[in-house]
């Protein structure tokens, strides 16, 4: 079976800046790989060269074994959250709908019932049914998280791609989407990429780690990467990281991505 | 009363009836769209150039040129429109300095135009029924290739218009997308101007649309209250204008700010409604938050 990413040689050039180079990362299907790395490391680029919105400037990518594609329907994609205009038209269940079938030509007029069924049951992963007749607009930003959860799962995906989910999630719902993101990658054998700030809420679940620092990167699992030389090495300072019985810390990294309480975002480039 | 009676039996009350039926239908239909692309200013300054078109059209060609005028100003204008994308700040000032341009334009033209002039303003401020009405079979064409391209493209142009960075990943064509929307309101906005008029076009392609979305936020809902909306305006408006022999823009007008004002009430009055209604999900809020901190005390925060 191909693997669900496959990049070897990967660089990304963004104007004068190379945001990375010398990428090699395979993950296989039901894979969880954290991308974890200081704002403006080039994360969501990433995910935007799996999704086929973005050329790499040198090496090779192949999702399932072929080009990234727009509209790959075997890709499930969080972005990274905008909150939606207040104003916007739709409510939960449409903003779910359009993830299942808003691509397709036509006036979309068969299969409405099974349509219904599969957007109810994704709306009920994220236990955001009792909302999902309210305006998008008028929801919080983590109710909001929670659809766009629902809306790249409605389509079955059997690669996710996730872009800071967690943000602005409180920690019973953080959990929520982790465990909901790990029972569908064990039971349907998708493989996650997940970005985040923070490592702890993943931690339980995670099988590799890509950890992005100006251009520099690691791979491998926590314990590999997550350790005092390693992170001193790619931030380039004296860091220290920590283990505090489940969890990870990391010390004297100022733009650690690990301090969810306060995440640095401005000033980090 | 018996005189509006009468003149609803004439042939041009007829055809002014179907003209306007079309076109508020094809409004109705595009309205949510423009609303959720934010596109209001940008059709305001599609049906300016759009009348400056209709006005050189008569000027040079006469007044059965005044259709494919007003066609082609609306479309060429909102191909502009519609390339320069969704990035709103740019737009605005690049449609504020077209819409001036192609009213200075228009009036040129009507100044210039030494013909006939029982209806020099029906361009800017719509028609006197009876006058004019147009042709009804290129109004049935436009109206058919309008709502043919809408039942084929509706739902990646509603995905695109209100959520387009899924859209884009989803493999949308956005920005093709965006441009054939242009097109669909050029054509519908140069119907609107030679019935209603170049000032008048916001009443139907932007009212009836935000009337509906105060009252619901389904986009299906949205676009069939839209239609009806736009359809008691515009059939309204041309009874009403009949026995007084006025232009119809202003019955028009008015009649869809009603609705506005109406479902504005209605629309807040529901959302009343709606808050004091979450009083029950927000006690399992609370819930959540109370194992959150359990969680919390469980683990304490770190700190570095
Ligand atoms: N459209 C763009 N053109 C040029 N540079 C960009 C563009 N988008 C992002 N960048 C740059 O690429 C870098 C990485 O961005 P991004 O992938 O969004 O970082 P992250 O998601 O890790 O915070 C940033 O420094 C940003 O300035
Ligand atoms: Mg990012």
């Amino acid at each position: 079976m191909d693997p669900a990413v496959e990049l070897s040689g990967a660089e990304l050039r963004r104007g004068p800046r190379t945001l990375w180079s010398g990428l090699d990362l395979q993950v296989a299907p039901g894979e969880f790989i954290a991308v974890l790395g200081p704002n403006g490391s080039g994360k969501t680029t990433l995910l935007q060269v799996l999704l086929g919105l973005l050329d790499l400037s040198a090496g090779s990518v192949a999702i399932h074994g072929s080009p990234p594609r727009r509209g790959n329907p075997t890709v499930g994609y969080v972005p990274q959250q905008r909150a939606l205009d207040p104003l916007t038209p739709l409510r939960g269940r449409d903003l779910v709908g359009l993830g299942l079938d808003g691509h397709r030509w036509g006036p979309g007029l068969g299969g409405r019932t099974r349509r219904r069924e599969r957007v109810a049951e994704a709306l009920a992963q994220v236990d955001a049914l009792e909302y999902s007749d309210a305006p998008v607009g008028s929801l919080s930003g983590g109710e909001q998280q929670r659809l766009r959860v629902a809306q790249a799962l409605v389509g079955d995906p059997s690669l996710l791609l996730a872009d800071e989910p967690l943000l602005s999630l409180d920690l019973a719902r953080q959990r929520m989407v982790v465990d909901l993101v790990d029972r569908r990658r064990r039971e349907h054998d998708t493989a996650v990429v997940f970005v985040t700030h923070e490592l702890n809420p993943v931690l339980p679940v995670v099988d590799r780690i890509l950890y992005l620092v100006e251009g520099e990167f690691r791979i491998g699992t926590p314990d590999e990467v997550m350790t005092s030389e390693n992170l001193s090495e790619l931030y380039r300072t004296e860091v220290e990281v920590v283990r505090v019985r489940d969890r990870i810390l990391v010390v004297g990294a100022e733009e650690s991505p690990l301090h969810h309480e306060e995440p640095v975002e401005a000033g980090v480039r | 009363m018996t005189t509006t009676l009468e003149l609803l039996q004439l042939d041009f009350v007829r055809d002014a009836l179907i003209a306007g039926g079309v076109l508020a239908l094809l409004a109705g239909l595009l309205g949510p769209l423009v609303v959720g692309r934010g596109m209001a200013f940008a059709v305001h300054g599609t049906s300016e150039l759009s009348f400056a078109g209709g006005a050189g059209a008569l000027l040079l060609f006469g007044a059965g040129a005044v259709g494919w005028g007003a066609l082609v100003g609306a479309v060429l204008v909102a191909l502009v429109f519609g390339a320069l994308g969704l990035a709103a700040h740019e737009r605005d000032s690049v449609i504020g300095v077209l819409l001036s341009f192609g009213l200075g334009l228009g009036v040129l033209f009507q100044s210039l135009y030494t013909g006939r002039s029982a209806n020099k303003f029906g361009l800017l401020v719509g028609q006197i029924v009876g006058i004019d009405t147009g042709d009804l079979v290129s109004l049935a064409v436009t109206g058919l290739v309008v709502v043919g391209v809408l039942a084929v493209t509706y739902r990646p142009l509603l995905f695109a218009s209100l959520d387009p960075t899924m859209a884009a990943a989803r493999g949308v064509p956005v920005r093709l997308l965006s441009i054939a929307f242009a097109v669909l309101l050029g054509a519908t906005t140069a119907l609107g101007v030679q019935i209603v008029g170049a000032l008048l076009v916001l009443s139907l392609l932007i009212t009836p649309a935000a009337a509906a979305a105060r009252v619901t936020a389904s986009p299906l809902v949205a676009t069939v209250l839209a239609v009806v909306f736009a359809e008691v305006a515009v059939l309204g408006g041309i009874v009403l204008s009949l026995a007084p022999g006025l232009p119809i823009s202003p019955f028009v007008a008015g009649i869809a700010f009603v609705i506005y004002l109406v479902c504005r009430v209605v629309g807040s009055a529901r959302t009343r409604r709606r808050a004091s209604r979450t009083v029950v999900p927000s006690a399992s809020e609370a819930t959540s938050t109370s194992s959150q901190s359990a969680l919390a005390s469980q683990r304490p925060r770190p700190r570095s």
